[in-house]
């Protein structure tokens, strides 16, 4: 197809990708600076980035935010592990399945308002303070995720492919495997990556009343401390893990459904 | 006389909602004889595309019932290959995957498969985009890919729900003389449904129309236009009294 002028191209053209990603959080880092230089608020609340930045170099030298972070991570992979073997399978029935969906839904329906959080004291009492909790509390929020989407998934595959697949000679097997799997993966990937985001929203809250270690345990404590810049570096490692675990997935699905992002040209 | 590859007989189509009950088709005798290319046309909602369905199994029927060489229809089948207008091709193969998908799903032996794809695409033209996926290729290439997934599936009956409906005049037209092209070499047996007079008398032997709601046979129009057909068949002057017949035919329905 021939390439369509866009109107914003002019504009494209003169700023380079890169100045346009990074320009509004250098303006901001510097504003930060100066006015925490010339003291406009106290820098014990709101730290300079220059003290975050040399703060960040200490836990990273002294191997304490690895350390809490391989922590998180961990136990983001063992309740994601255990949502998207349980959730897909189970999703995917009900979106076949009518009947098999109405005897579940019901029962889920009530569990899924209730927030992850709202889980916490009710993991403590089951599995004490610690990592089982943790990965409970994470597991919770990933699961609806993965769910819901392999539900929506199933369900939204294009009808006229099935019957295109019946017409050539499909059998039942033929069809969930060749026809309705396949169909539902974009909604798969999207779920993956909605339980990924969620799963750090949890686990960093569920860190900070039920563990020793991790992220979310490693901002609390400073917060003791008092300790702004220390706990402003958790929180950016937070933001910089989450975004690039996601970039992750992005690309593999882009790898694993290539006919998928074509269609997006 | 060649055999009779399709029968219908006694078809009647009631759809019932909120209690109230809309007699949508009534065909008591519908026949395809063998290597016969037949069109389907009538006013809009007149159920053709219904009666399409019920052919290939999608739909059943109140009453009456379907046979192809004889051997009763229940469901869907690959005896009877179906195209729609919408191409339903599977957006995750590429062509060649989609031209190979009926053979697989029948566990016909890949050598034999990889044979009839490169034979069907070479026969639509297709052969250099084998391996795009179908989000690349424009409607027209589309709809030559459903084509050549369903011939190298070899039905014994080719049953089309409008399948140039989507695509645009130029798209069509040339289309059109694909299929006729393909059509000369293969005489498949065919049910045509469309909106498209000209369509309808360019490309059947005979052409069925429907009356308005309730659909019932209002009459079959033998085309008696030489084949191939040409771009001179379609330029005639009889091709036009052809057309202009059933146009007639077709608005007084669409009036009643």
């Amino acid at each position: 197809m021939a390439p369509v002028a866009r109107s914003g191209s002019a504009l494209r053209g003169k700023l380079p990708r890169a100045f346009r990603l990074v320009v509004l959080p250098v303006i901001v880092l510097v504003l930060w600076e100066i006015g925490a230089r010339m003291e406009l608020f106290n820098p014990i609340f709101l730290p300079p980035p220059s003290r975050i930045f040399s703060a960040a170099q200490q836990l990273l030298l002294s191997g304490e935010l690895f350390r809490h972070f391989a922590d998180s991570l961990r136990r983001i992979a063992i309740a994601n592990v255990i949502a998207i073997s349980v959730a897909v399978p189970l999703g995917f029935f009900m979106g076949l399945y009518r009947p098999f969906e109405e005897v579940i839904d019901g029962f889920l329906n009530i569990l899924r308002p209730i927030p992850p959080l709202a889980w916490i004291p009710l993991a403590i009492l089951w599995f004490g303070l610690g990592e089982k909790s943790v990965v409970f509390i994470t597991l919770i929020s990933a699961f609806f995720a993965i769910l819901l989407n392999t539900i929506a998934g199933v369900r939204g595959v294009d009808k006229s492919l099935v019957r295109a697949a019946l017409s050539l000679g499909a059998t039942r097997r033929v069809l969930i495997l060749q026809v309705v799997l396949p169909g539902t993966l974009p909604s798969l990937f999207t779920g993956f990556r909605i339980a990924l985001g969620v799963s750090w929203m949890s686990i960093v809250a569920a860190e900070l009343i039920a563990s020793s270690s991790g992220l979310g345990f490693m901002i609390s404590y400073y917060r003791e401390l008092l300790r702004s810049d220390l706990i402003l570096v958790g929180m950016l490692s937070i933001g910089i893990i989450g975004f690039l675990m996601d970039r992750g997935l992005l690309w593999l699905e882009q790898r694993l459904l290539p006919w998928r992002v074509r269609l997006e040209l | 006389m060649n055999e009779i590859a399709l029968e219908a007989t006694g078809i009647k189509k009631v759809y019932t909602k909120n209690g109230r009950s809309l007699e949508i088709l009534d065909v008591p005798s519908f026949r395809v004889r063998e290597r016969e290319f037949i069109t389907v046309i009538g006013p809009s909602g007149c159920g053709k595309s219904t009666f399409l369905h019920i052919m290939g199994g999608f739909i059943e029927a109140q009453a009456g019932s379907i046979q192809i060489y004889g051997k009763k229809v229940d469901g869907p089948g690959p005896d009877r290959g179906m195209m729609f207008q919408e191409f339903a091709l599977f957006p995750w193969r590429t062509v060649a995957g989609n031209v190979a998908w009926g053979l697989e799903a029948q566990g016909v032996a890949r050598a034999r498969i990889d044979e009839v794809v490169l034979e069907q695409l070479d026969m639509t033209g297709l052969r250099d985009f084998a391996h795009h996926y179908p989000a690349e290729l424009s409607g027209g290439m589309k709809q030559r890919v459903a084509l050549a997934r369903v011939l190298a599936f070899d039905p014994k009956v080719l049953l089309m729900d409008e399948p140039f409906g989507a695509l645009d005049a130029q798209t069509r037209e040339a289309m059109q003389d694909e299929l006729m092209r393909l059509w000369e070499r293969t005489h498949k047996t065919i049910v045509f449904v469309t909106h498209d007079i000209e369509e309808a008398v360019y490309l059947g032997d005979r052409v069925v129309v429907l009356t308005a709601r309730p659909g019932r046979i209002r009459e079959v129009v033998q085309i008696d236009l030489p084949r191939p057909r040409t771009l001179e068949v379609k330029k005639s002057i009889r091709c036009h009294e052809y057309r202009n017949y059933i146009w007639d035919l077709i608005r007084s329905e669409s009036a009643r």
